[in-house]
């Protein structure tokens, strides 16, 4: 009896096989929890089940729907002042994302041109760049921030301006790198050989290689840059309180921990979904677009 | 070698000095300290000639880049100026909390090696099984939940529902649990991953191939061809670590009302103390440099592929 391999067959397995390599090689579960983020975030009055700001004292502190005494109006639970935390984690989302994106589309620019001037043009610039990245990483962030917002108070603008001067150095560092290799490579040489000007190359030639590079470490950090901003949040030294971020809420929810656990789980339970999701999936783009960067 | 040390000095001095300029501008913009002693409009209690005495008592009366320059020269002498909520010299005031926090982090630090070397080598050895996924998944939450959060959640299960551990400040061994947890979860992670995968790598090497083939044991093989060999990464990236334990300190001391320097930094800024807040930063930052810099050393003394001199 002769076994016959026939890979049609092996492929046409079960639907269940099918769909566990499926799920297994892509990262649909973090996916689907950044676009509800997303969706949530954009659409947040029209989703969010009551107001954000305003609470009713007398529905303050009820518990989750499932738990005795829970009110179908608010899925999970309501807080000290009664603001539903379902609705304070949506409007929340609106607020972390909103950060997360401007600040790495400033982050990354900064990083991304700054990495590449000092790669490029070397000499006394090199060393500038490369030292402000030295006192980037050596700043003590939470010491500066605190004194910050105490200084200017605490306001959107400053939070982006601070997490965007934590955030551009990584970038910085290694979009240097990139281009140190990539100036040296045959193309670029050719480049020059055929009349390119330097920023011609510097822009045409080499920015197009750094985008896996730089595409990779962004999403890493988004992660980061979340849980940072809810430190800062949670210190007291992010947004002013009535704003939902989800620091807040986990700080404010802190004194009630023994009488009711929800008001701080479900916050910081959002936040570390969050996290979770973006270095998940930061993990599989860079596994996918360039294995090299496995240190990072 | 010792080229690369002068060189790494040197530019450690310069990130320094941008450090000391940087804060020392900051807490000066937090306006006048005089209001935390005496009132401008209460006639009654002080009059101008004692605000002006004040004043140049602390230095106020001169240009900014002098009363740095005077700041620079005493701090170098080891005098950072008198803290203006504990009216004491800042370095004394930052070595009373020097204890309590070094206590800490060397405690998170020791948890964090024991626990993420060990799962990390576990993780790589059985990899694609049980062991595996348990290690990842603690490393997937470690980075993943805010610290502050994991510290509350302990609270409210270990202290509040269990009633087995106490919830703050410092006592015996049972005060360090939840605290050390919060702390050394995030880095113990880091480590996690970071063992695991050059565990990996090396277990795919030739050398390691060679060893089994040859018929070494197994325990032998990972021991001591492949743990020692992937250890070179981690070892450097420990002192990040030791480092990294800044951000930390400040959320675990405040949520457990430890006594310690990242509680003190808190309120040093928020009493708008500025002698002792730009101590602390100088302090902190100090710190930093100095781990990074005996991390860049070791890890050439470790590994002689590594060449400085370019």
């Amino acid at each position: 009896m002769t076994v016959k391999f026939d890979i049609n067959t092996l492929q046409q397995d079960s639907l269940w096989a099918k769909s566990v390599l499926f799920v297994r090689s892509y990262p649909i579960l973090p996916v689907v929890i950044v676009l509800t983020l997303v969706i949530c975030g954009i659409f947040a009055p029209l989703v969010a089940p009551n107001h954000p700001l305003e609470g009713e004292l007398e529905n303050r502190q009820l518990p989750p729907v499932w738990l005795e005494g829970g009110s179908s109006q608010y899925l999970l639970g309501t807080d000290h002042i009664g603001r539903g935390i379902l609705t304070r984690i949506i409007f929340g989302a609106r607020i972390s994302l909103t950060i997360s994106v401007v600040v790495l589309i400033g982050g990354v620019a900064l990083g991304t041109i700054a990495g590449l001037v000092a790669g490029y043009i070397g000499g006394i610039l090199d060393e500038i760049v490369m030292r402000l990245v030295d006192f980037t990483f050596a700043m003590p962030f939470i010491v500066v921030a605190l004194v910050a917002s105490v200084v200017w108070g605490q306001s959107m603008t400053l939070m982006i301006i601070l997490l965007v001067l934590f955030t551009w150095a990584p970038f910085a560092r290694q979009v240097r790198a990139e281009t140190l290799l990539l100036k040296s490579s045959d193309y670029v040489s050719l480049a020059r050989v055929a009349g390119a000007s330097g920023p011609r190359i510097a822009f045409r030639h080499i920015l197009p290689g750094l985008v896996n590079t730089v595409m990779v470490l962004s999403s890493l950090q988004v992660g980061n840059l979340i849980l940072t901003e809810s430190v800062l949040s949670f210190l007291g030294i992010g947004l002013p309180p009535p704003a939902p971020t989800w620091g807040t809420m986990v700080s404010e929810g802190r004194q009630y921990v023994s009488t009711a656990w929800w008001l701080c789980f479900f916050p910081g339970f959002a936040i570390m979904l969050v996290v979770f999701s973006m270095n998940f999936f930061g993990d599989w783009l860079r596994d996918k677009l360039d294995p090299r960067l496995r240190q990072l | 070698m010792s080229r690369f040390i002068v060189r790494r000095f040197a530019a450690m001095i310069l990130v320094m000095v941008l450090l000391t300029m940087i804060v020392f501008g900051l807490s000066h913009a937090t306006g006048d300290p005089r209001y935390m002693y005496m009132s401008e409009y209460s006639t009654g209690s002080t009059s101008a000639e004692m605000w002006e005495a004040q004043g140049k008592r602390l230095g106020l009366d001169k240009p900014l880049h002098i009363q740095y320059g005077l700041w620079l020269g005493r701090s170098l002498k080891g005098d950072f100026g008198t803290s203006l909520t504990y009216n004491k010299n800042s370095i004394d005031v930052i070595s009373e909390g020097l204890t309590g926090t070094l206590q800490l982090t060397s405690v998170s630090f020791v948890f964090a090696i024991l626990l993420g070397v060990p799962l990390g080598v576990l993780s790589a050895v059985k990899r694609a099984t049980f062991w595996d996924y348990l290690g990842r998944s603690f490393a997937l939450i470690g980075q993943s939940a805010p610290p502050f959060w994991i510290a509350i959640v302990c609270i409210f299960v270990f202290a509040v529902y269990l009633g087995w551990l106490p919830t703050s400040r410092r006592g015996d061994w049972t005060h360090y649990v939840l605290p050390v947890i919060t702390l050394g979860w995030m880095p113990a992670s880091a480590l996690l991953r970071l063992v695991r995968s050059s565990t990996l790598e090396v277990l795919d090497s030739e050398f390691v191939k060679l060893a089994k083939a040859k018929g070494v044991s197994n325990t032998t093989v990972i021991w001591k061809h492949a743990f020692r060999n992937s250890l070179i990464a981690p070892l450097t990236f420990t002192m990040v670590l030791l480092a990294g334990f800044l951000t930390g300190t400040v959320v675990t001391e405040t949520v457990f009302a430890w006594p310690g320097l990242g509680r003190m930094a808190v309120r040093a800024a928020l009493n708008m103390d500025f002698p002792l807040i730009t101590a602390l930063a100088m302090v902190f930052g100090l710190m930093f440099l100095f781990t990074s810099f005996i991390a860049d050393v070791i890890y050439g003394l470790v590994d002689p592929r590594i060449r400085y001199d370019r």
